[in-house]
């Protein structure tokens, strides 16, 4: 009855009877973790350079950088020496750049106007950051009444006009370097404190904080291990991306006749004087000023976006 | 009965950067006239899946419809137009999702919300789909419901707020009503008056209503029929009352036996171990043998055949063949 | 509301004393400018001068002097132009640069929304690759760069329009591209993101579960939603623009008050600087107030009476 009875099973569905058996089990292969474990920084560069874009324009800073340093090196030409025979000459092998309406060297100037933007664009991202960071920290950490009157003093700086501020210092202090850098980070912190506040406010009630302290985590790790790699994201893109806006107003200001001063070069200046000659022809005097500082902005704001992705803890994956 | 909805081995998976999931892997169910189905389960397990493909509101991409067929009112809804759909969606189907935080656009008012969809789907004037808003309110149980019209989600509390997504949702009176999840975001106190609003809704309106939940409490108290899902797959069905008295597969005892109870002194709460299984390569057999306590060979190797133990009651399980039996009996 | 534009205002008129604060002492310490020094000015503008600015007077007394005309929009005469006022120069030059602001800030708020609005709905596909292209291109090239490019090319090379002046809406087009460009890649970023972002929240979804066509999601559900951000920056935009206006005025010798300003600048005509700066620091100011204004009545979760605690 019973062999019937089972015949009639195996007839119905095709499964062997050897398969009814308890199933040996592999406990801890069920609890494995498959995602490697990274640290933060780690997690951000692969994020990172996994960004063309971004790794476009890291290549192109690096590229600039260089040739900011060594090219008016490698030129033959002095920066600054007029030949008078060799005006508006078009790019040759003799001036790879072409020359101006002084015959001074495109080339050799290009490369200078690479060091005063580069220079004028970190020291003001740097400045920012630093006044930005303390000011902000300060307003953050302390909260409450330091806060409110901290705060109500950017609001009142906030309501001027960035570029017309920067115009003013300029007349008033006369055009040079200092003046420039000193007219840009007299508004420019602000972005960057406002920033560094709400990151400090935030993480500070931040329960994985409160979780770290009642395990007994010292101060020194918390910071390093937890509010650095939150705080630090937006304030790096932040960095980043006053780097450009930094260039721009310089070769802004150049471009108005109130920032680098002849002989000197910067690339504001230099389209500003291939102004008047772009009427006859001579697109070289405004394309290598104008296509460089249009690249070294493209590049500093494609890493600033690569690094805000690459940054944001949200979007680990 | 009547069948209202017939869902048959729905099949539906996601592209995502770790590969294809397969979150559907052939889900067959009915829906009759004026009853609620609530579908079961775990987090994952593809059952809001199946609740927004009914409604076709899997974004595709990442989403993927890789077959089967939803019949509604002798209409395949997989093979409808676009424009067909959206005569049917809000009208004839409708959905409340989870969070009524959310679930509202917060700078629209409230009453332009509810009359959208009335003046989509109804020829009337704006009058009277403003008249039938006001119906709707009242019978959700909102107070003074003609100045509640002209106000902003914000003003509304999170119990409210429920209240006018299933007003919404109910102004076009709907055949089925898909509700996902309907009270998990809410407080236990408002979570009863939510339900107690459905139970009154059916009664006076005769919407059928699939409700899909994770908390079995809420199932004790509105479901006629269930369906545990598990690992994208229905693995039992059947009345209230078969599954909570004689649940059949290990899975719905587990779930079961993992719902803290007052009724029974001295029961244990026992969790069910492990995770389940990855989507991405979704096991042959059953979904559920990695945790099965009464796992067999056969169970890794070969997906179960559906067992029909009453006309109501059916379970996908090994457990239910002979053999099972005989060694089970043995041990 | 009412209390939160009185505290608004309070704080508007804050800034704006600081800014005549800071214009008019920063002037009278330039060494050699003419409120030090009686210097080569002629005698007609030298007289100007002194009756305007009191310069007999105590610097403090000069100040509440020259804060007294100012609130009554009186910015005195010009150094270099003895027969002008400021008042005069603004009166010319303002109406063409605010013409030229506000068609390049339309042109660049609809384009801006369109391409963004674009992009978010075709997401990785071509068109949105195209218009983010764009749009990082248009952030990237300085107006003045693009300005000198454009006459390089549209007129000079290929002759299509013409590459300077104000004097017909031909003229225009150069100009209002150049400075429209970058605020417009702004925008589309901005619309971009946040639309994509409007898009995955659940009352789209909800909205969708009633059946709406998606046109009517987009417009009516997820357009305004989206643009709430969008209009937070609608300031700064304006802010950009209008120092925008400078170098384009200059370049496409557009006889506005940027161009002036430009001149004064490089002639030292204090006066102008003055008068114009705090001119436009007002307008500015006064544009982000209203943009604050706008987002309050666009957005029904805030209440601008509520803000003042924070």
């Amino acid at each position: 009855m019973a062999l019937r009875k089972h015949q009639e099973q195996q007839t119905q569905s095709p499964v062997p009877d050897d398969w009814f058996v308890p199933i040996q089990k592999n406990d801890s292969e069920a609890e494995a973790v498959v995602r490697p474990s990274l640290s933060y920084w780690q997690d951000a560069w692969r994020r990172l350079l996994k960004n063309k874009l971004a790794m476009m324009g890291l290549f192109f800073l690096s590229f600039l950088t260089f040739m900011a340093i060594f090219g008016p090196i490698i030129s033959p030409h002095t920066v600054d020496h007029q030949d008078l025979v060799n005006q508006n000459l078009p790019p040759s092998s003799e001036h790879w750049f072409g020359t101006d309406e002084l015959g001074r060297d495109v080339f050799t100037r290009t490369w200078y106007g690479a060091r005063i933007s580069l220079f004028v664009g970190i020291a003001a991202a740097l400045i920012d950051f630093l006044i930005g960071v303390i000011y902000g920290g300060i307003a953050g950490y302390r909260g409450g009444r330091t806060d409110h009157y901290m705060m109500r003093v950017i609001e009142v700086l906030y309501g001027l006009p960035y570029l017309l501020v920067v115009i003013l210092i300029s007349v008033v202090m006369g055009p040079s370097l200092a003046t420039i850098i000193f007219a840009l980070t007299i508004t420019g912190w602000i972005g960057m404190a406002r920033i560094v506040r709400g990151q400090v406010l935030q993480i500070k009630n931040y329960e994985f904080v409160l979780a770290s302290k009642t395990f007994g985590t010292k101060t020194g790790r918390i910071i390093r291990k937890n509010l650095l790699p939150n705080t630090m994201g937006p304030i790096i893109v932040q960095m980043t991306l006053s780097v450009p806006s930094a260039i721009f107003a310089e070769a802004f200001l150049s471009f108005l006749g109130l920032g680098i001063q002849a002989p000197l070069a910067s690339w504001g200046s230099m389209a500003s004087d291939a102004l008047p000659v772009i009427l006859s022809g001579d697109w070289w005097r405004l394309f290598f000023p104008a296509f460089f500082i249009s690249m070294t902005m493209f590049s500093f704001n494609v890493l600033g976006d690569g690094l805000q992705d690459a940054l944001d803890p949200k979007l680990r994956r | 009965m009547e069948k209202v909805l017939e869902v048959k081995d729905l099949h539906v998976s996601f592209k995502t950067y770790g590969g294809e999931v397969k979150a559907v892997r052939g889900v067959t169910f009915d829906l009759h006239k004026g009853e609620t189905l609530a579908i079961v389960g775990e987090s994952g397990c593809g059952k809001s899946v199946t609740s927004q493909s009914i409604m076709r509101l899997i974004p595709e991409p990442p989403g993927k419809f890789d077959g089967g067929s939803i019949i509604f009112k002798g209409k395949d809804l997989t093979k409808l137009r676009d424009q067909e759909m959206r005569k049917i969606r809000g009208s004839d189907i409708s959905m409340i999702f989870q969070d009524p935080m959310t679930a509202l656009n917060p700078t629209l008012m409230v009453g332009d919300q509810l009359t959208e969809g009335i003046l989509q789907h109804m020829k009337v004037s704006r009058e009277q789909a403003k008249k039938i808003a006001v119906e709707m309110l009242d019978l959700v149980g909102i107070p003074s419901p003609h100045i509640r019209l002209k106000q902003y989600p914000h003003q509304f509390s999170g119990g409210m707020r429920q209240r006018i997504v299933i007003a919404m949702a109910l102004v076009c009176q709907p055949e089925v009503l898909i509700a996902d999840e309907p009270t998990t975001a809410l407080d236990v106190t408002i979570q009863a008056q939510i339900l107690e609003l459905f139970r009154d809704i059916q009664k006076k309106t005769g919407v059928s209503i699939i409700l899909i939940t994770h908390d079995l409490g809420v199932v004790a108290q509105v479901a006629d029929r269930i369906a545990v899902m598990y690992a994208g797959k229905i693995v039992e069905t059947g009345t209230r009352r078969e599954i909570f008295y004689q649940p059949q597969h290990p899975y719905t005892k587990g779930l079961l036996n993992s719902v803290p109870r007052l009724d029974v002194d001295g029961a244990d709460l026992v969790p069910i171990g492990g995770t389940p299984p990855d989507l991405f390569s979704p096991p042959v057999g059953c979904p559920f043998t990695a945790r099965c306590p009464y796992a067999m060979e056969v169970c890794d190797r070969v997906y179960p055949e559906k067992t029909t133990l009453s006309d109501s009651h059916g379970v996908d399980c090994w457990l239910q063949d002979e053999r099972a039996k005989k060694l089970l009996a043995s041990r | 509301m009412l209390q939160y534009i009185i505290k608004r205002l309070g704080s508007m008129a804050v800034t704006l004393l600081v800014i005549i604060t800071l214009t008019f002492f920063l002037m009278h310490s330039i060494p050699g400018s003419p409120f030090n020094e009686e210097r080569a000015t002629s005698e007609a503008v030298q007289k100007n001068l002194e009756s305007y600015y009191h310069l007999d007077e105590p610097l403090y007394v000069q100040y509440f002097l020259y804060l007294k005309s100012v609130a009554t929009f009186d910015f005195g005469p010009s150094i270099k132009k003895s027969s002008q006022t400021v008042n005069e120069m603004l009166g010319r030059g303002f109406p063409v640069s605010f013409e030229l602001g506000m068609v390049t800030l339309i042109v660049a708020i609809f384009s801006g929304i369109l391409l963004g609005i674009i992009a978010a709905l075709r997401h990785n596909g071509i068109i949105d690759y195209l218009a983010m292209t764009i749009a990082v291109v248009g952030i990237s090239v300085p107006n003045f760069v693009l300005a000198t490019l454009l006459i390089q090319q549209l007129a000079v090379t290929w002759g299509l329009l013409p590459p300077a002046t104000w004097a017909s809406p031909k003229h225009m087009i150069l100009p209002t591209l150049a400075l429209a460009t970058g605020p417009m890649a702004i925008i589309a970023r901005l619309t971009r993101a946040s639309m994509m972002e409007v898009l995955t929240q659940d009352y789209i979804r909800t909205a969708k579960a009633k059946g709406l066509s998606p046109v009517k999601i987009v417009f009516k559900h997820a357009l305004k939603n989206a643009l709430l951000p969008v209009v937070t920056i609608l300031g700064s935009l304006a802010a950009s623009i209008l120092t925008g206006t400078f170098v384009i005025e200059k370049i496409f010798a557009i006889p506005g008050m940027g161009k002036y300003f430009v001149e004064s600048i490089n002639q030292r005509d204090y006066p102008v600087i003055m008068g114009t700066t705090i001119f436009y620091s007002t307008m500015l100011i006064v544009m982000l107030f209203l943009v604050d204004l706008a987002y309050g009545i666009l957005d029904p979760r805030i209440k601008l009476h509520k803000k003042e605690g924070k």
